[in-house]
Parts: C-alpha cells; structure tokens; sequence
C-alpha cells in the first residue's frame, strides 16, 4: 500500500539580486525540477546524489519545511501542500525528520529530556523520555544532559529519539549518518533498521554514500541536478545500472578491498550549477556514454520504465554503458603500476 | 616499546622520513587535564611509497601529520622532548625557524581536507601557488607566474591562462583542491603530507582528485602520507597502512596484508563495519562505546572497553607493537598475537 506519493514536484530558489538588491535578479535555482516517486508503507526509498542534485530540498519540501513551487505530494492520502495550519500539524505527527548534522540540529541550551519532551506537548501526547531513550539505545541518565556533553552518535541517537516521540509513520532520514566515524555510523544504521522492523517505518533515506544506501534501501532513486535520472530496486540497480551516471558513481566508490580489480570510471568535469542547467539531457556534458548524440543536446529524456520496475532517464538505457565503454576514455585508462 | 618493524631487512631502502616516539599534547582548558593526543608514535616512510594512516575522529591522525611540519599550535599544545622526526637525516623538532622554512613548503608540502579555509580568499591562486615558488626556488614574478600556469595544467585545471587570476570562490570544490595539490607540488617536494584530501569532495570529485594523486606521484616520485578514516581510499591507494587508535600505533602493515588479515580486534571491527557496495550485509558489526577521551585514555590496552576478546591481562598490561610474523612487517599491538587461542568473542 503507498503511504507517499510525490508527484512531479518542483523547488526553484529564487535568484538573488545583485548590487545589494538592486540589480537584475539571477537566474532562479532549480533544486528541484520535476520528482515523481512513490513508497510503499513499511518500506525505505535511497534517495542517492551528490551536493547539488536537490535530494535534501526533495525531503524538506515533501513535508513543508518550505513551500513547493509546483506539484504534489498526497500522505496516506492527504494532500500535504493544500493543508491550513492546523491540520498540517496534526499530519506532521506522522511525518518526521532526522537531519544530518547531529550538532547543530539540538538547541544547546535545552536538556535531552527538555528536547524530547517539547513534541509531546506541542502534539498533546502522553510519552515517558526514558522508554524513549531506551528504544534508542540510551541510558536514561542521558536526559539530565546538554547536547554538548554527548557525541556525535549519542546526539544523533537524540534526534533519532525526538523524531520517535510522536510515533510517526514515515521518517525522512537527511543524511543520518555522514557525520558520523564508521563504527558508529554502524551503530546508528542498525539501529535505524531496528526501529523499521520494530514500528514498521516508512524511510526515505537521502544519501550520498551508495554503500550505506546499499545496505538501507529497499528501492534507489538515484538525482541529478534536480531530477531523478534512475529509479529501481536496490539489488537490480547495483547489479545492472541504466543510466551512464549510476555506473559512473557506483564505479567511483572506493572499495575497502586493495585486491578488487575494479575499473574506473572517471567523470570529467564538476555537476554543472542548477541556475543553468545544460539544454538536453543534464548528464550529457559529462556523459562517456559512447553512443552519445545530438538527441542528447537537444531532448530531455523521460524517466520511463526500462524493463518491470526498472526506471531510466537515458536515450540509450536500452543499450547501457559498460565499463569496458567507458574505458576507451583517455580518462578511465587503468592505473599504472 | 618494540618500534614498528621496517619492511624485512634485505633490500630495505634509506627511510626518507622516519617518526619515533612522538608524543604531542595538549593542555586543556578549565584544568581537565592533559591530553595525550599523539602517545608515542612511531614509522618510517621510505622514498616513493604512498602510507595511509587511518583511524577514526580523535584518534591522534591529524596530530601526527601536523607534528612533523611543526604545525601544531603551541600553546595549547606541545611536542614532548624525547620525540623524533627525522628527515634525510636532520630532526626536524631541532631545526631552527629559518632552517625549519627551507624545509616546509619546498621539501615536505601539505594539502588539507577543506580547501576553502585553506586558502587565502583576497589573492588570486596564481599569486598563492607562485607564492612558494617565489619564497623557495627565489624565482622572479614572472617566471613563478608561468610556474603557475604550467602547474595548473599539470593538475587538470582547464584554460589554466585563464584560471590563474581566478580568486578561491569562483571555483568549484574540486576545482580548489586541485589549486591546493598545485601549491603543495610547485617545489616539487618529497614528501606530500594529504590530510583528508577527498573528505570535502563529492564521489565523482573524489575519483578525480585520487587519480590526479597517483599520477602525480607515479611523474615526480614523491612519497605521500595519506591521512584518511576512509578504509576503501585506503585500500585503492596506499602501499603501506598505519592504524592509530586512542593516540597509539595499533597495527601496521602492506596494505594486502592489512586487509587480508586484520590483526588488532579494532582494525577487524572496523573493517566489519564499514557498508559494502558489491554485497548487502544483513546487519552491520558495530563497535560497541565510542573513542574515550584523549585526556582519560583506559589503563592496560585502549581498546579493552569495546574489545570482544579482552580478558585480565588486556586491562592490567599494554602490549607492545607485536610482530606478526609475515616477515613485511605486519606488526598489531595486541596479547592476541601471543595468545591466538582466545581469538573468541564473548558477546
């Protein structure tokens, strides 16, 4: 059953105005240019890109921390940008968020408990901080506590818990674990995944690490400056990427294995700024894809299905890039030694 | 304390930089204490080779790297008499500030993990990578000017003529980290020290610039100190690996040996934790506890709080670093090397 639907949603920052204000205004960004993806209940969504592809402004605008420029996203029903205020807030009992950056994202001068209480009574609920901290996997000494006399995993675990409070069904997880060492990031994940399995969450876990995303999702939408360019689940899209991009950065990865003899491939030039996206495809200036043409300069192509549940927005996704392609490119030759 | 084997004696080239028993610490505020930040550190790094360090936040990486450059700011902090940092013979912690600017910059360069904060916002990154060229090599403008441009495209920078009078902001992150490594090998060092230098950088940008490493490595024949917490750039990149945990060396070893067979239960852990890309683990192996504090390190071996094997002797006596026994200088401090009958989890 879909718990979230999103429909061709789109978030343009407006340009600024140069000359303190009084200039021409820029060109408006395109964060978000047309995102379309459903998710299951119960189920978790890898929204994989890198800084710049607009995953983080998917997440926030999905659940109104700003307004949409255009589309919609319905929850378990309910049309999340035509809702007045009150009822928005009744709905965001069901939706929560986990941010990123453990630190700055607690208020330091409220305690554990103080953090963990305030969506309680904001939502009038009855809850107990340490059952909470509990399910978390924190000692309920912790709620005498300052955010700076924790570490990062304990802040994130926090977050995890204040998200928790309200008993959501849906949590959008914003890059919960990038801050974080390894060995805690592992913690964290497991712990996610524990809570999952426990209160049958819905995740849409945005990422930029495809082995974390890996290990998390159960379907990947994989962004590129603004749109998803691939969407498929998780298994299929690292074992036979659509899109040249996907290969690309799946092969970019390094893998903790000296003896892996993978090939490489090495993408020429920065993501171009989303205030001027190329014409065309947004991959093509960057694209190896040797059966690159003129279509892609001049057509955008459609996220349409490739093969049962498998998405692209690639011309040629019929006939996919290889890496043996790509290494034809004066780039991806193999490494010395 | 057994200092870290050098690779099996035979053929074992003149060391280039050799560390022995570093030790930096810090003073900390409101009279918390000492913290042992760097607790005795020791290796060797030999002519053209690429040694990663790795370890997670805290444990002494960055400390290390910023000891050998005599960069750490005293105070708060303060290197220890009795540590050694020998370059081509000559200890760099009792050279003169004079002596020292001959060294830094021209024989041994650095690059850092955020190239924003690394460089100067108000010059262009021709004047900044001329800079040393200038200073060192006693060039006039001009000519460090060309020296710039020629080591712009040396990095991959396009329309380098161009790009030279750039400032910092008008480039991308990538792009700056290039300037970064362009400033670092203008005087075409020795030694690169790379302290997290793809941290910043997005996957693909990554790739870019680790390549752009090897390659200029492979033409000038440095040798590079890759100080990183990622395992996987480890693994793509180093020769050699040294594991710091809580301020100590914990394992050393060829990077094939390193991965083949972790030796210190902490080097296993954390090889157990990462997340793979070509298989899905069902659940991640997750160290229990985190780093403790660098002014309170546990008696007996560090790692004993979060270590599945620990028993009496872990928490009454430190090991030393003990030889593997690979002959390649695998060496891990850990009983377990002694004893590797108790290499059974309790939990």
């Amino acid at each position: 059953m879909t718990l979230v639907e999103v429909q061709d949603l789109v978030k343009h920052y407006p340009g600024e105005r140069s000359w303190f204000g009084l200039g021409a205004p820029r060109a408006a960004v395109r964060a978000v240019d047309g995102v379309s993806f459903t998710i299951a209940s119960g189920r978790t969504l890898g929204l994989v890109g890198e800084s710049g592809s607009g995953k983080t402004s998917v997440g926030r605008t999905m659940l109104r921390l700003q307004e949409p420029t255009a589309g919609k996203v319905l929850f378990d029903g309910n049309d999340v940008f035509a809702l007045d205020a009150a009822r928005l807030r009744a709905l965001r009992r069901r939706m929560q968020i986990v941010f990123q950056d453990p630190y700055s994202s607690l208020n330091p001068r409220m305690t554990v408990e103080a953090t963990l209480r305030e969506p309680l009574e904001i939502h009038r609920l009855n809850g107990a901080v340490s059952a909470l901290l509990e399910e978390v996997g924190l000692d309920a000494a912790f709620a005498k506590r300052y955010p700076h006399e924790l570490s990062g995993g304990q802040r994130q675990r926090v977050g995890i818990a204040r998200a928790l409070s309200v008993e959501p069904q849906f949590i959008v997880c914003d890059e919960p674990v990038s801050a974080l060492d390894v060995s805690v990031q592992a913690q964290v994940l497991n712990l996610l995944a524990d809570l999952q399995a426990k209160r049958r969450l819905t995740y849409l876990f945005i990422a930029h690490d495809l082995a974390v995303v890996r290990h998390i999702a159960d379907d990947v939408a994989v962004m590129y400056l603004g749109k998803i360019v691939e969407r498929a689940p998780a298994a299929e899209i690292y074992a036979q990427p659509r899109h040249p991009y996907t290969t690309a950065l799946l092969s970019a990865v390094p893998e903790p294995n000296p003896r892996a003899t993978k090939q490489r491939i090495v993408l020429a030039g920065d993501m171009p700024s989303a205030a001027h996206p190329p014409a065309g495809c947004p991959f093509h200036p960057r694209c190896p894809h040797p059966m690159k043409s003129d279509r892609c300069r001049t057509e955008v192509p459609a996220l349409r299905p490739i093969t049962t549940g498998h998405l692209a927005a690639c011309h040629y996704a019929q006939s996919p890039m290889t890496l043996a392609d790509a290494a034809h490119q004066p780039l991806n030759r193999p490494r010395h030694q | 304390m057994t200092a870290p084997a050098a690779p099996a004696a035979p053929a074992a080239p003149p060391v280039l930089l050799r560390v022995r028993d570093l030790k930096t610490y810090f003073v900390t505020e409101h009279g918390k204490g000492t913290a042992r930040a760097v607790d005795d550190v020791s290796f060797d790094l030999f002519p053209g080779e690429t040694l990663g360090i790795v370890g997670e936040s805290g444990c002494g990486k960055t400390v290390t790297s910023l000891s050998i450059l005599r960069l750490v700011p005293e105070p708060p902090g303060h290197v220890l008499p009795g540590s050694l940092i020998e370059f081509e013979g000559r200890n760099l912690l009792a050279l003169s500030a004079p002596e020292l600017r001959a060294v830094r910059g021209n024989q041994i360069a650095m690059i850092f993990q955020e190239p924003m904060t690394s460089l100067n916002p108000v010059f262009t990154v021709g004047d900044q990578i001329a800079e040393a060229a200038i200073i060192h090599q006693h060039l006039s403008r001009r000519a460090a000017r060309a020296r710039a441009i020629e080591m712009l495209r040396l990095v991959g920078i396009p329309d380098p003529d161009e790009r030279v009078d750039d400032y910092p902001h008008q480039l991308s992150g990538g792009m700056r980290q290039r300037v970064m490594i362009a400033m670092a090998l203008i005087c075409h060092p020795k030694v690169l020290i790379a302290d997290e230098p793809t941290t910043a950088l997005d996957v693909t940008i990554q790739a870019q610039i680790l390549e752009l490493l090897d390659r200029l490595q492979h033409e000038l024949g440095m040798a590079v100190l890759l100080i990183t917490h990622d395992l996987g750039v480890v693994a793509g990149h180093a020769d050699r690996v040294v594991v710091m945990y809580a301020g100590r060396v914990v394992e050393t070893a060829t990077t094939d040996a390193l991965f083949e067979q972790p030796t210190h239960p902490y080097t296993e852990g954390l090889l157990a934790a990462v997340p793979r890309i070509d298989a899905r683990r069902a659940r991640l192996h997750a160290i229990p506890g985190q780093v403790p504090a660098a002014t309170a390190w546990p008696p007996g071996c560090r790692f004993h709080p979060r270590c599945p094997y620990a028993w009496e002797k872990c928490v009454a006596e430190e090991p030393p670093l003990l030889d593997a026994g690979d002959g390649a200088g695998h060496a891990a401090r850990c009983w377990l090397v002694t004893e590797p009958e108790r290499r059974v989890p309790k939990r």
